[in-house]
């Protein structure tokens, strides 16, 4: 029986005060809280297993590889891969996605063609695609938004799809609107076409089932620690016909089979693309973060953030004053993450006035400023939601909104 | 009600004093605050003995760095070139809260960094 009191048990930060206030956690679109297996997984490696991996013959060495390898075929089968080697270790997302942009992406593509990314993503799977389209001479498209709707304009996907497009980036749950995109029909016109399909998953893979071979999107990025992960973990999938075409970009140790004066040999997949020593503890850290939300089950999980917004967001709409951003017609079937504008306060002033209350909101421009831009204003307040959260998190939110408007005089 | 926000912060932010700008001014400069998208503007205009006579600012933003240069818009009045040069971060932490943490500090004090914008 899934009980957010049970699960809140599990995580010590949770029993926190913040300014003489127990902590209300309401920012986890930008990093979530860790469970005590998690802790206790990274603290016995250290304590009882520490040894480099891939290296030794010795019996402390084997025990770190092996404890390094199963967390990624826990990993793998977590978003269903067809095998580990699809699995590629980085320090988060944003490295991910900039891995397919120094590799496959500055491999593949030509002068004069293009990439198509969204205006809903996040800095992350932008930036990257501006640095290389400027350094080969490639064009970046955004497909538009509705941002009444919150939703990305499909109707122009075609026009922007052309054969001169050889990739298209996409996020698969904004961080800004909690929106998730039909990337499944994307991906299936973008193939159409003969484009790669890269996803951006942080928001995705923490909240609800995903199954990689079923999106059939070529590259897939996700944190570790937006999935009650340690921070300094991310991850790549990519189908192992397309890393077998690809040459790496970090050369060092345990990338590579044999190294002479004249050449080197690259290792099998995955390890060509993990070079030097990994970041083992976040690894393990990470599997154990998999482990727990086995246990919980990603379907309730899901099923526990639909709660919210069935709960708060009518009521946080009804609120005179207050402006959601983006809220897609079929409002159900949404994440659990709600941006914001109080008329007459700005988002820090906001973020402050929660903090005295012991409540964590992000205020600021999430990463996504080319999305913000669309709703006229430079900053937003945002609150998102996992399955340590419960409702009465959700109305201390609401009281602090009223407490915020009467400081305020509003 | 709120420790950081007194009434004298909601009062200034809600009824900025000296808002607006000045024409011909002696000093003007301004400071953004990237991050939040706060900005501040400041025009400075003096009298024979070289002390302030005019006072004017504008800009946008949070309520700290609204208020705050609202405050300090009402401390630069009548001040020498010397006293103005002197004007720092402390000045206005004193009046705005001495407890602020970094970032909402950088709020606090984006008026002080207009002004050393203006006087260089």
């Amino acid at each position: 029986m899934f009980s957010p009191e049970n699960i809140r048990r599990d995580f010590p930060i949770l029993s926190r005060q913040i300014n003489g206030k127990p902590l209300v956690y309401l920012d986890n679109a930008a990093t979530s809280q860790k469970p005590r297996i998690v802790l206790k997984a990274m603290d016995d490696f250290q304590r009882q297993h520490n040894a480099n991996v891939h290296r030794g013959i010795y019996t402390l060495s084997e025990e770190a590889t092996e404890l390094y390898e199963t967390a990624r075929q826990k990993v793998a089968k977590f978003i269903n891969a067809k095998t580990s080697e699809e699995i590629i270790f980085t320090r988060n997302a944003t490295e991910s996605i900039n891995l397919v942009a120094l590799t496959w992406a500055r491999q593949n593509l030509e002068k004069g063609e293009e990439i198509l990314t969204t205006e809903m993503e996040h800095h992350s799977n932008i930036v990257p695609w501006q640095i290389l389209a400027k350094e080969k001479g490639l064009k970046l498209n955004f497909l538009p938004t509705i941002p009444e709707k919150g939703i990305l304009d499909l109707s122009k996907l075609a026009n922007l799809l052309s054969s001169k497009t050889k990739l298209v980036c996409i996020g698969h749950i904004s961080n800004l609107l909690g929106t998730i995109n039909p990337i499944e029909k994307i991906i299936e016109q973008a193939h159409k076409i003969g484009a790669k399909v890269l996803v951006d998953g942080c928001q995705a893979v923490p909240h609800l089932p995903v199954d990689v071979q079923k999106i059939n999107a070529d590259f897939y990025a996700y944190s570790g620690h937006k999935m009650l992960g340690p921070t300094g973990i991310g991850v790549l999938w990519a189908r192992k016909d397309l890393l077998e075409t690809i040459e790496p970009i970090i050369g060092g140790g345990d990338m590579i089979k044999s190294v002479t004066k004249q050449k080197s040999i690259w290792n099998d997949l995955p390890w060509r693309f993990e070079a030097g020593t990994p970041n083992i503890v976040g690894v393990i850290g990470l599997g154990a973060a998999i482990d727990y939300l086995n246990q919980v089950g990603m379907r309730n999980v899901w099923e526990h953030e639909k709660k919210f917004v069935e709960y708060l967001l009518p009521k946080l709409k009804a609120i005179k004053g207050i402006k959601v951003f983006g809220i897609p017609e079929v409002s159900k079937n949404r994440g659990a993450i709600f941006s914001f504008w109080l008329e007459g306060m700005h988002p820090h002033d906001l973020a402050s006035l929660f903090d005295e209350e012991g409540l964590c909101i992000r205020a600021g421009h999430m990463c996504a400023q080319v999305m913000l831009e669309a709703y006229g204003k430079p900053a937003a307040a945002r609150v998102s939601f996992y399955l340590y959260n419960t409702l009465e998190e959700a109305d201390k939110f609401l009281a602090a909104i009223e407490r915020a408007k009467k400081v305020f005089n509003l | 009600m709120s420790d950081l926000y007194r009434e004298i912060i909601i009062d200034h932010y809600k009824k900025p004093r000296n808002f607006g700008k000045l024409k011909n001014p002696d000093f003007h400069g301004g400071e953004d605050n990237l991050v939040c998208g706060d900005r501040v503007e400041i025009f400075l205009k003096l009298n024979k003995q070289k002390k302030v006579e005019g006072v004017k600012w504008q800009g946008e933003g949070c309520a700290l760095s609204q208020a705050s240069a609202s405050l300090l818009s009402e401390m630069l009045m009548g001040k020498s070139l010397a006293e103005l040069k002197k004007t720092g971060n402390k000045h206005i932490l004193k009046i705005v809260g001495e407890n602020l943490n970094p970032s909402r500090q950088k709020c606090a004090t984006l008026s002080i960094e207009a002004l050393k914008k203006a006087l260089s």
